[in-house]
């Protein structure tokens, strides 16, 4: 708006800028920091150079043990996730009467499942006997060991991740919903099937879309805390000790800083490169609109 | 799967195709209705199971896997309240709103201005700032959580509820930032500018033109806020030490430590008070979320 100090809108945004400077951009570069050296809080922290990490990488079975868990609780969950969710948008994208009714129903679970309140109930669900063992009994299977195995607890948190599919699912109908129409008769027309007109007309539109919620799902997923925290403590036999849990672990409780904020960072480089690999591969698989490559 | 938009109803006989596709249609809706019927039940039934469960008793918890209590109780429900500390349930629940009251203004009253400059104005560093505010929306609270804590800890701000409202007050919340953003511009300027040239500086037009319009936005950035806040568990894990402030998420925890070997009842009923201010809130607003999610993609 003319007349105005080119300055104004600074005054506007001053408060993120005060913030990023605070909260973010600060503990960012001193998280680095002290990546670098030993502090528990009693003294100033001590300069080490490369020994967390060399610790890190060389001697720590736990760090090793916790880092393979994370990676497998990370691709197990995203993918069985956005496939599922993906596959129930494509089910709901229809003219169906109730759509509304289903859309909530499925949403339900996503608005409370960060609570820990839904931990304790999955707890209770996955009980040796509990409500999943109740009916697979009832249907004369054999009961599940789901938490004391060490096979199978992390699989049970990643059921209650996939449980929460409804915002991906949200996400996802909304750009189904999108995808214009006259693609779908054109084709249909043309005598393809449906699983045709899914896999090269409906597939290839929503591809943005599939990347926003890949890249989200991911970075959320690395960071999964309350669910072993409460559900397993990380065990058994630290089959479910994510490095969110070790690092919070290492932190809040050894109150070693420095050794902290090393895993800290190892996570959010691991984070940090499949992010990047995400965007670089994204010119290949991602179709925009209007975009001629594609 | 999911062709078949409008097939025009014409006077003239049906075609081949039109009644295939119209079989087709037939057969696909009742397959696409038995499986979210299926699949719908397998993802409520665990609350159902939840809510029935908080009413049975101790001895009839493990027995079945039907919902329904035999004998229904609501001692599970008056030893939840008293929980397992000096505090009832109702002290917790109000230590939660101490934390969410503030988070959600702080939040609401920061994005309007922050989106608002962004959206609105021209400014040095505009382009570089913006770049950050996405960037961060990827950042992950992990790499910045320790340093916080050591900062917070300076200010003497540790066991109080400071540490996870205050930042929200300066736009913490970087996400909401860019949802108020993209709402922003999708609104058109004439009011505005109109009630620039009538002489209104920046800030009245702010308030009184365009947080009028921006209000559904507002409305879902306080949902997601106040849910949000009220299930996390890992900010006052952190912060709070003291029971007396815990909010409700660490009073849950704490009954779980002390009483679940026995007193199930009371756990699930604890459980069903504690998600009962998200589901109000949720079926209230129901719309306002699937617009928010929709719109500008939410985590969780």
């Amino acid at each position: 708006m003319g007349g105005d100090s080119k300055f104004l809108g600074l005054w506007y945004v001053a408060p993120y800028a005060i913030g990023l400077l605070l909260f973010t951009a600060f503990p960012f570069v001193a998280s680095f920091y002290l990546s670098f050296t030993d502090y528990d809080l009693l003294s100033s922290p001590e300069w080490v150079g490369l020994k967390n990490y060399e610790k890190l990488f060389t001697r720590d079975r736990t760090f090793d043990k916790s880092l393979n868990v994370t990676l497998t609780y990370v691709f197990l969950t995203v993918p069985l996730k956005l496939t599922f969710a993906l596959f129930i948008a494509v089910v709901l994208n229809y003219r169906l009467r109730g759509i509304n009714l289903f859309r909530t129903a499925y949403y339900v679970p996503s608005v409370l499942g960060g609570s820990i309140a839904i931990a304790v109930l999955w707890r209770y669900i996955f009980a040796n006997t509990g409500l999943v063992n109740m009916i697979i009994v009832a249907f004369g299977g054999e009961p599940v060991n789901w938490f004391g195995d060490p096979g199978n607890a992390l699989f049970t948190i990643t059921l209650l991740r996939c449980w929460q599919f409804g915002s991906a699912m949200v996400i996802f109908l909304a750009a189904l919903q999108g995808v214009d129409k006259s693609l779908y008769e054109a084709a249909s027309i043309d005598g393809a099937g449906p699983w045709r007109i899914f896999r090269h007309i409906t597939l290839p539109l929503i591809t943005p879309v599939i990347f926003f919620n890949l890249i989200m799902q991911t970075v959320q997923a690395f960071q999964e805390f309350n669910g072993p925290y409460i559900i397993t403590q990380g065990g058994p036999l630290k089959s479910t000790y994510l490095l969110p849990l070790y690092i919070y672990d290492e932190a809040f409780k050894s109150f070693d800083m420095g050794y902290a904020s090393a895993i800290a960072w190892v996570l959010f480089a691991i984070i940090m490169a499949l992010t990047l690999l995400a965007f670089w591969s994204s010119k290949k698989w991602v179709y925009y609109a209007g975009d001629k490559r594609s | 799967m999911s062709l078949l938009p409008d097939i025009p109803a014409t006077a003239a006989p049906p075609t081949q195709l039109q009644l295939k596709l119209r079989r087709q249609a037939r057969i696909s809706a009742t397959l696409r209705y038995s499986l979210l019927i299926v699949v719908g039940l397998i993802m409520i039934y665990p609350l159902i199971w939840l809510v029935g469960a908080s009413f049975k008793t101790n001895a009839e918890m493990f027995t079945s896997a039907w919902f329904w209590p035999k004998d229904a109780t609501i001692q599970g429900y008056i030893d939840g309240w008293k929980t397992s500390t000096p505090y009832t349930f109702g002290h917790f629940f109000i230590n939660s709103l101490q934390i969410v009251i503030p988070k959600v203004i702080g939040t609401a009253i920061s994005c309007t201005l922050v989106a608002y400059g962004f959206a609105r104005f021209e400014f040095p560093g505009k382009k570089i700032l913006f770049a950050i505010l996405i960037a961060t929306l990827l950042l992950p609270d992990v790499v910045t959580r320790i340093p916080q804590y050591l900062l917070f800890r300076e200010l003497g701000w540790l066991d109080t509820y400071l540490p996870l409202f205050a930042p929200a007050w300066l736009a913490g919340d970087a996400f909401f930032v860019f949802m108020v953003i993209q709402f922003l511009r999708a609104i058109p300027r004439e009011m505005e500018e109109a009630a620039r040239v009538d002489g209104a500086n920046t800030l009245q037009t702010l308030i009184f033109i365009v947080v009028p319009m921006l209000t559904p936005a507002l409305v879902s950035v306080c949902l997601f806020q106040f849910m949000w806040t009220m299930n996390d568990f890992l900010g006052p894990l952190i912060y709070i030490s003291t029971v007396e402030k815990y909010p409700i998420s660490l009073a849950l925890k704490l009954s779980i430590d002390a009483t679940e070997a026995f007193n199930w009842n009371s756990i699930l009923a604890m459980t069903v008070l504690a998600l009962t201010p998200s589901l109000i809130v949720f079926f209230l607003a129901q719309k306002s979320f699937i617009q928010g999610i929709s719109s500008g993609g939410v985590k969780g």
